[in-house]
């Protein structure tokens, strides 16, 4: 066993994590605030006015960065909770269930935004089209996850009947998709889609995707800020939480 | 002893489970009345016009079914959970994987086959035409099954756990969607005068993902529930 | 992309109500996860020192 490893297994420790994840906190926070600085800039004042849609299509600077973060965010913690599974670890468990809130508030800000520009655009907040009705799935799948949580008072059972059900979700995440997708095609009275997007200026890419980071980077430095907190609150009885600097 | 046959052991649950659900006879026709009521419901609410009530039957029916089918998951272990039949199903020689199937099928036999039973009665009162009656009939007898053995997963995870109904539902109802959308999506082809064969093969192929994952999974959340 | 005024910047072209709708949703999820999560660590913490108390209390 190479001494790499090692080295990584020491962090596997809610105690040893805690400090690590506060060291990095600020780097993904500054990170995401320059990113979020410059896409918005580049959303309000590089990219320009839409041939089609005037300037409502500027919602899909946070749109689809929004949608984008909530799937990803939910590959990942279906990753972490494979993980705590296969491996018993309990900072795998603690890591899913400190991503799944800032998941579920990019699934919901996906939905506001897309029924704000859905209104502009075809006439109504809501379309059914596919990609908005397998974001509103997600949500419900990421609340699944939240209460499911939530209801099981041991953290140990918890972890594990929401590993399963992150799991069971992430294998059923294509299929709904693709059913989605299936319904929208068959019924095409109400063929609108959001997702035909303005064709893409250089500039309206840039834009999305520098937000997607910012997007990204804020992810990452809440989930390493809710699971200290998350460690702290399943730590509580522990001397080193008696000894914690800010417990004082 | 040597364990018995993995066929012998899951007809052995069918069996046992059939037997005392004899015992509590009132127990389907929960399903059953709640699968009644709210089909007719639907035509209370939206008015009893022939053709607007023709144009939304399957979709109706089949909602109904799944609501049906979800209200019934929260007897599918609990019985045995509480009286430790299950934890002796954990321990048994025979695969937990094998025990849980048994019960998800014995539970399909009880509390769901009578849905898709009664289901032409339903169609006949919105008027649906004799074929499409027929189509509704063997989708439901392809998708109640993927709806039990995907229920069981919820049933299984929230053994014991507060919660109750709604919990599940909100588990379940997502991972429903696919079986909802090919189900209805197969009866509402047939009834435009469509070929509904793309919807029926992935309604089974709904099915036998369901087959070969569900009862892993729900026999994890059952060994989770026990620890 | 150059904005006439600051009046126009604030209309959108007509669609102000929307694009800023979206923005400030953002803005404000954005924020209220920030101060929750705040106040969740500084309960953790809270939760903390009383148990600490009632440890050396007890000893």
């Amino acid at each position: 066993m190479s001494s790499g490893l090692i080295h990584w297994f020491r962090y596997a420790s809610p105690p040893s994590f805690y400090p690590l994840a506060g060291r990095m906190t600020p780097w993904f926070a500054w990170l995401a605030a320059v990113s979020g600085a410059v896409g918005l800039w580049i959303a309000f004042f590089v990219a320009p006015t839409d041939a089609q849609q005037g300037e409502s299509y500027r919602i899909i600077f946070v749109h689809v960065p929004a949608s984008w973060m909530s799937m990803f965010l939910y590959l990942v913690m279906a990753g972490w909770s494979g993980l705590g599974l296969a491996l018993n670890t309990r900072l795998s468990s603690m890591m899913a269930h400190a991503i799944a809130p800032t998941g579920a508030m990019f699934a919901f800000l996906s939905l506001w935004t897309g029924a704000l520009w859905g209104r502009p655009t075809w006439g109504t907040y809501w379309v059914w089209d596919a990609r908005l009705t397998s974001e509103l799935v997600l949500f419900f799948l990421y609340l699944g996850y939240m209460a499911l949580r939530a209801a099981i008072d041991d953290p140990r059972r918890g972890d594990r009947a929401a590993a399963v059900l992150a799991l069971v979700g992430v294998i059923n995440v294509p299929i709904i998709y693709f059913s989605v997708q299936w319904w929208n095609t068959l019924h095409q009275g109400a063929s609108v889609s959001l997702t035909r997007a303005p064709s893409m200026a250089a500039a309206m890419l840039a834009g999305m995707l520098i937000m997607a980071f910012a997007f990204w980077m804020y992810s990452i430095a809440v989930s390493l800020v809710r699971v200290r907190a998350i460690i702290l609150e399943r730590e509580a009885h522990t001397e080193w939480a008696y000894q914690l600097k800010e417990a004082t | 002893m040597s364990a018995p046959s993995f066929r012998a052991a899951f007809a052995g649950i069918v069996r046992r489970d059939l037997r005392l659900a004899a015992r509590r006879k009132s127990e389907p026709l929960f399903s059953l009345g709640f699968f009644v009521l709210v089909a007719s419901l639907f035509p209370l609410g939206l008015g009893p016009e022939p053709e607007l009530l023709r144009r939304v039957a399957p979709g109706v029916l089949w909602v109904a079914a799944l609501l049906a089918s979800m209200l019934s998951l929260g007897r599918m272990f609990v019985a045995d959970f509480e009286d430790g039949t299950l934890e002796q199903l954990a321990l048994a020689p025979v695969p937990l994987v094998v025990s849980v199937s048994g019960k998800v099928a014995a539970h399909w036999l009880v509390s769901e086959l009578p849905l898709v039973l009664v289901s032409p009665l339903l169609a006949l009162q919105y008027g649906l035409p004799a074929d499409v009656i027929g189509l509704l009939m063997i989708s439901l007898l392809i998708g109640t099954p993927a709806l039990s053995l995907v229920g069981a997963i919820g049933a299984a995870l929230t053994l014991g756990v507060r919660g109750g109904g709604a919990l599940v539902a909100l588990l379940v109802l997502p991972l429903y969607v696919p079986t909802l959308i090919f189900g209805a999506g197969a009866v509402d082809a047939r009834l435009a005068g469509l070929s509904s064969a793309a919807n029926l093969s992935l309604l089974g192929a709904c099915l036998i993902l369901a087959t070969v994952f569900a009862p892993l999974a729900a026999a994890a959340g059952i060994r989770i529930a026990l620890e | 992309m150059t904005w006439g005024s600051a009046a126009e910047f604030f209309a959108m072209g007509g669609y102000g109500f929307y694009v800023w709708g979206s923005f400030l949703a953002t803005v404000v999820c954005i924020a209220a996860e920030m101060l929750i999560l705040r106040a969740r660590r500084q309960s953790a913490l809270e939760r903390i020192r009383a148990e600490r108390l009632r440890y050396e209390a007890a000893a």
